[in-house]
């Protein structure tokens, strides 16, 4: 019985193997994709449409002050908007947010996910804490850092600022816009790593104090290295998240000082200039961009995709 | 190498659970020492006390003669052996082994060939270069043991490692413990619940309920001489068999039968103060087929005749199961070792007497069988307190 099974595949393969296959697999195949359909079809129509179509905008001069002069342009649009230096020094702006903010997050979430899971007293109410900023709505918390910092009414501008005026000034301005996103998703940053901490077994760390780690190494040498897939995912959702910041900067600055993101200029290009064809470029480049960090860090660093199962192999 | 006292340390977890009471351990250098009881006894917390991973909560654990109660894990050079291993899954087999002697700063070309030696010694030379992920359960466990050794620690503590190993290979990964153990004469504290183990490996054995240490002895000791109903009933497999009995001038009335106490149990029980109810117990190993006893032979015990329940033929000896008609002695130890065993749902009341006898015997299942039993190994055990009333210790 079991001769002919192994034996079978590899005797018959090219035919009889194939044909024995595939009914029952065909069959299989078949259901599997319809049960995929609704979703696949959704998504399609959710985000495949308007990513294509704002290729396809982007491929066009077309703004609606100026309808009548719409046409189709090719790569023009992406030159005018590589070539122009506005973009670049939001690109710039962003970039450093970004890497900067994702940064302070991810030390200050590692520090509140080791709290949070070491903790035994008050458990859920240090994670609810925790989670506050988390569950405030950014134009809302983005509102009272404005008018935090505001002169004179403003008591951290009061307290801190003395006679200035932090957010007309470009260097200011980006700390307090890193402050507020900080601030803002450091919780949801300890939510990832605290996940991924559990995958950490108390044996490891106890092996590791036997063979002589203090709690630093523990942590440097075993903690880290064994809950890395965990980091990375936190690290990916977060670095997508940054670059597309928004809110913060429409409420503290509106882009004034150079503290424009590159969500901000297409914005500022696509809804307030209304210019159809250079707006979709800019977002066509920030997905590009996106996408890009992605395929890094997957690619690059080994991140399991969300969902992929658990460790990768590296 | 060292000596590790326990001078009435106890240990109560901050949910109150009192998981180890007052025990007082003298490991000497070098010694084996077996830490064996049903789980859930204290076990796993009394050898993390010795590790420095749990407070001690009042007490004193001595080092080489110098209080360790307030010693980091690091700083008491003490390596450890887990059930689940604990190796490293982000490091090679190599680097696993390395990861102690690295942490101590050990110069690269030592680390080289202390972690080869060690290799070679756990035969685990052609994975060096491996995952702990792609080894087998037997090669994961030596790997822990690698990296247990490679620092020469002053002492070894093992946490039940042999458990996650399937029966044959933990056979054999004990008589490698052993030995190695032996060869590097290094004081070891090994915590299991497996009475075979703690018979077959350990210098001395250390047996445990409750968080309460019942008895301490050699593991032959303890097989003759049972402190109470529970060490009893703990060691030697098939366990031994408990019968309620009544003890009137040195005659035995039991569902065995009526027995004639040797003059030695006799004595013993009468210096012990025996009460008049007491708990029989026999060992399977202490019956035999009445027709393979010879007559000068017979005198020196009593018989009983029932049919045989169940017979095994191992071979070299053969098991023949009885029911007696009265209940067995229940007791809270034998219910606990019952509790452990899993024995719990056995039908038929679990009156059932296990014997062994010699392979020539011709016993059949269902048919009536005489065994004989040597009365001079009968020991009574007071049923309230379990004590042993035949103990000559
Ligand atoms: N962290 C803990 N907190 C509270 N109670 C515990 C803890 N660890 C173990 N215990 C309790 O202490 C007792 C002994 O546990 P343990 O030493 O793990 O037993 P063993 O290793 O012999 O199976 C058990 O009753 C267990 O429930
Ligand atoms: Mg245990």
């Amino acid at each position: 019985m079991s001769q002919t099974v192994t034996e079978a595949p590899a005797t018959t393969e090219p035919r009889g193997g194939k044909a024995a296959l595939s009914e029952g697999k065909k069959a299989e195949r078949r259901l599997g994709l319809l049960l995929c359909a609704p979703a696949a079809i959704v998504m399609l129509a959710v985000t495949g449409y308007p990513i294509a179509y704002s290729i396809w905008l982007s491929l066009q001069r077309y703004d609606l002050r100026f309808p009548a002069e719409r046409q189709f342009v090719g790569l023009d649009n992406y030159v005018a908007v590589l070539s122009n230096s506005y973009w670049w020094t939001a690109f710039g702006t962003t970039m450093f947010l970004t890497v900067v903010s994702v940064a302070i997050e991810l030390v200050l979430g590692m520090a509140l996910a080791l709290i949070m899971h070491r903790t035994l007293v008050g458990r859920g109410l240090v994670r609810t804490v925790t989670l506050v900023p988390y569950g405030i709505v950014t134009v809302v918390a983005a509102f009272s850092w404005f008018y935090a910092w505001t002169p004179e009414t403003g008591y951290l501008a009061n307290a801190l600022a003395g006679d200035g005026a932090p957010l007309t000034e470009q260097w200011p301005s980006l700390w307090i816009i890193i402050l507020a996103e900080v601030w803002k998703t450091t919780p949801f940053m300890a939510l990832l790593l605290m996940a991924g901490l559990a995958l950490v077994p108390d044996d490891l760390l106890k092996a590791a104090s036997m063979d002589g780690a203090n709690a630093w190494q523990r942590f440097t040498k075993v903690m880290v290295p064994v809950m890395k897939p965990a980091i990375l995912v936190a690290l990916l959702f977060r670095t997508l998240d940054a670059f597309r910041i928004f809110d913060n900067i429409f409420v503290l600055t509106k882009g004034a000082n150079d503290t424009s993101s590159v969500s901000m200029q297409t914005y500022n290009n696509l809804i307030k200039g209304l210019n159809l064809g250079i707006g979709s470029t800019m977002s066509v480049l920030i997905f590009i961009t996106v996408a890009l960090i992605a395929f890094v860090f997957i690619k690059v660093f080994g991140t399991a995709a969300p969902g992929s199962d658990q460790g990768g192999k590296r | 190498m060292a000596e590790i006292v326990l001078d009435k340390v106890t240990k109560r977890y901050p949910d109150g659970a009192l998981a180890v009471s007052d025990m007082d351990i003298e490991i000497a250098d070098g010694e084996f020492v077996i830490l064996v009881g049903p789980s859930g006894c204290g076990k796993s917390t009394a050898l993390n006390m010795i590790a420095g991973l749990e407070d001690i909560s009042s007490g004193e654990l001595r080092i080489d003669g110098q209080r360790a109660n307030e010693k980091a894990p690091k700083d008491r050079d003490i390596a450890m052996v887990f059930q689940s291993y604990a190796l490293y899954p982000h490091m090679s087999v190599r680097e696993n082994m390395a990861f102690p002697l690295r942490l101590a700063k050990v110069d690269d070309a030592t680390v080289k060939q202390k972690v080869e030696e060690a290799a070679e010694i756990l035969d685990l030379t052609q994975h060096l270069d491996r995952r702990p992920s792609n080894l087998s359960g037997g090669q994961r466990q030596r790997v822990a043991m690698g990296r247990a050794i490679v620092r020469s620690p002053k002492a070894f503590l093992m946490d039940e490692p042999l458990s996650n190993l399937d029966a044959k290979l933990r056979g054999q990964m004990r008589t490698s413990v052993s030995k190695l153990q032996k060869q590097l004469g290094t004081t070891t504290v090994y915590v299991t619940h497996d009475q075979t183990e703690a018979m077959t490996l350990g210098d001395r054995v250390v047996v445990l309920r409750g968080g309460i240490v019942q008895q301490i002895g050699s593991p032959q000791f303890l097989y003759d001489h049972p402190a109470n109903l529970f060490v009893a009933g703990f060691i030697g497999s098939p366990s031994m068999n408990f019968v309620p009995a009544t003890l009137e001038e040195g005659v035995l009335k039991s569902p065995l039968g009526t027995i004639t106490l040797t003059d030695r149990v006799r004595r013993l029980a009468e210096a012990a103060d025996a009460p008049r109810e007491v708990v029989a117990g026999i060992r399977p190993e202490h019956f035999e087929d009445a027709a393979l006893v010879e007559e000068t032979h017979r005198a020196s015990g009593a018989t009983f005749t029932a049919p045989v329940d169940v017979l095994e033929s191992m071979g070299a000896e053969k098991y023949a199961y009885f029911t007696v008609e009265e209940e067995l002695a229940t007791t809270a130890e034998l219910q606990e070792l019952a509790a452990d065993a899993g024995a719990t749902d056995v039908p038929g009341g679990g009156s059932t007497i296990v014997t062994r006898l010699s392979a020539s015997s011709e016993a059949r299942e269902g048919q009536q069988l005489q065994v004989w039993f040597d009365a001079d190994r009968i020991q009574l055990f007071d049923p309230s307190s379990g004590r042993n009333l035949t103990y000559s210790g």
